[in-house]
């Protein structure tokens, strides 16, 4: 697994991978989209407010995935200190943040018709609410600091302590009796979900992954490329060329090549 | 053992000379109860039942206020990076300091507590769970905010950052605080709650000392 995290191992892997990633993600979701919207059965009480349900559910597994994965890259890099995991950490952040606000949004929208309100201080409402909460925090926190790795290090330690929350999460329907339904889908006894609202919904939950997935890629790579444009500019790299073209050279630079 | 005493004695010192950092503490607390009887109007009976949960948003976020001082000055001042280097293990540095900072923070609130709960109008029924469990909430609130505290060291705009980072997790104490005194207004038993807030204190102890002495490392590097 330490092989992976070395930055140009990471670049030459993906690159490949990416757009055969990104297709497939594409297929999954309008597949995905085709059987939510047209597709699928009506609910004999929701009517059509039952398909957003198709996007609510993917996004708030996003929410918690994202979370998990955070954390655990939090983790690793307080652990083996890769920079990879810090960079993979940040950038996840804003994905599981506006994951988990579609999951509000979209809740919030169906509880309207269904609970006659657009938000009720239900244990499970509320604790998505502080996950929103602790994916801000995080962000605000890694960016307040002028040295980047000092931003990723005080994240990575709140990502951890923010971690209790998850379980607090996914339990908060079955420990208090609230208004939000329990778990319909993960379950002992099998889904208590129609087999025929099951396919949109799997494979919503799989385009939403696979999305989370090539989003993350391109960030990674993004910030790897920036670091080492970064590097070579340090480095005097650009220089000898910058002499004639490059407007953003610094002049100190190019007085002290000349 | 020594290291802690050392610590303890020496923040509580430096808060008797500064002086002021308590009664702020008190002051803010009791001003901000105070703007709910202006927000909400004055009767009787909205208050007594809005009561606990007042007095308990007051203390969390007047605990929230001071928990910039527990590191900032000796940060600044160089104080922390002699620490670091001490014999004494860090984790027990903090604890001292933490402790030092329920003594100036948590301990006066507890005092003020129940004469807001007076001018609240709540129920005397409720005046001895009310402070129990703040006795068992407040050395929570400053374990668990001693994390955000360290982490935001160096930071900028570190003042507004930490409320964004510690206030979530302080929601769990507010939940059951408040909810063990209304259970007492209400003439059923706290026991549960109260046990509940014993759980969290008790975890707190035990786990964030570490994390703290963790992010207080990562601001020295």
């Amino acid at each position: 697994m330490h092989r992976f995290a070395k930055p140009s191992v990471f670049l030459k892997l993906t690159a490949p991978i990416l757009p055969w990633l990104a297709g497939a993600t594409a297929m999954l979701i309008a597949a995905g989209l085709y059987f939510a919207l047209f597709a699928s059965p009506i609910d004999y009480q929701q009517g059509d407010t039952v398909r957003i349900m198709y996007l609510h559910v993917p996004s708030a597994w996003m929410g918690l995935f994202c979370y998990v994965g955070m954390a655990i890259c939090g983790a690793m890099s307080l652990i083996w200190k890769h920079p990879l995991a810090d960079i993979c950490a940040r950038a996840t952040a804003p994905i599981g943040a506006t994951f988990t606000a579609l999951c509000l949004i979209t809740g919030s929208l169906w509880g309207e018709p269904m609970w006659g309100t657009w938000w009720v201080w239900d244990a499970r409402l509320t604790s998505m609410l502080i996950l929103l909460f602790l994916y801000l925090g995080y962000i605000a926190l890694v960016n307040a600091f002028d040295d980047p790795d000092r931003g990723s290090k005080a994240g990575s330690a709140l990502a951890l302590v923010g971690a209790v929350n998850v379980p607090i999460v996914k339990f908060s329907v079955d420990w208090w009796n609230t208004l939000h339904q329990p778990a319909s889908i993960v379950r002992m006894d099998g889904p208590a979900v129609d087999p025929s609202m099951q396919l949109p919904l799997a494979l919503m939950i799989l385009g939403f992954t696979g999305y989370y997935f090539v989003v993350l890629i391109l960030r990674v790579r993004l910030e790897l490329n920036e670091r080492r444009i970064r590097a070579l500019h340090l480095s005097g790299m650009f220089d000898d060329t910058a002499q004639d073209a490059e407007p953003y050279d610094p002049g100190h630079n190019a007085e002290a090549s000349q | 053992m020594n290291g802690f005493t050392a610590i303890l004695r020496r923040d509580l010192q430096l808060a008797m000379r500064q002086g002021a950092d308590s009664v702020m503490v008190v002051a803010f607390f009791i001003v901000t109860t105070t703007l709910f009887p202006f927000g909400v109007g004055p009767e009787a009976n909205i208050l007594a039942r809005i009561a606990s949960g007042v007095i308990w948003v007051s203390a969390l976020l007047a605990a929230m206020l001071s928990l910039e001082r527990v590191f900032q000055t000796d940060y600044e001042d160089g104080t922390l990076e002699l620490l670091t280097l001490s014999p004494v293990s860090l984790e027990i540095v903090v604890l001292g300091k933490v402790v030092a900072h329920w003594l100036t923070t948590g301990l006066p609130l507890i005092v003020a507590a129940p004469l807001m709960a007076v001018m609240l109008n709540m129920d005397t029924d409720g005046f001895v769970v009310l402070m129990i469990a703040m006795l068992l909430g407040t050395p929570a609130l400053s374990l668990i905010g001693a994390i955000g505290a360290a982490l935001i060291l160096g930071a900028r705009r570190g003042g507004v950052l930490v409320s964004l980072l510690v206030l979530p997790l302080y929601i769990p104490i507010l939940i059951f605080g408040a909810g063990a005194v209304e259970a007492a207004l209400l003439g059923m038993s706290a026991t549960a709650q109260l046990q509940i807030m014993g759980a969290i204190l008790l975890l707190a102890l035990a786990a964030t000392p570490f994390a703290t002495a963790h992010a207080l490392r990562q601001a020295m590097e």
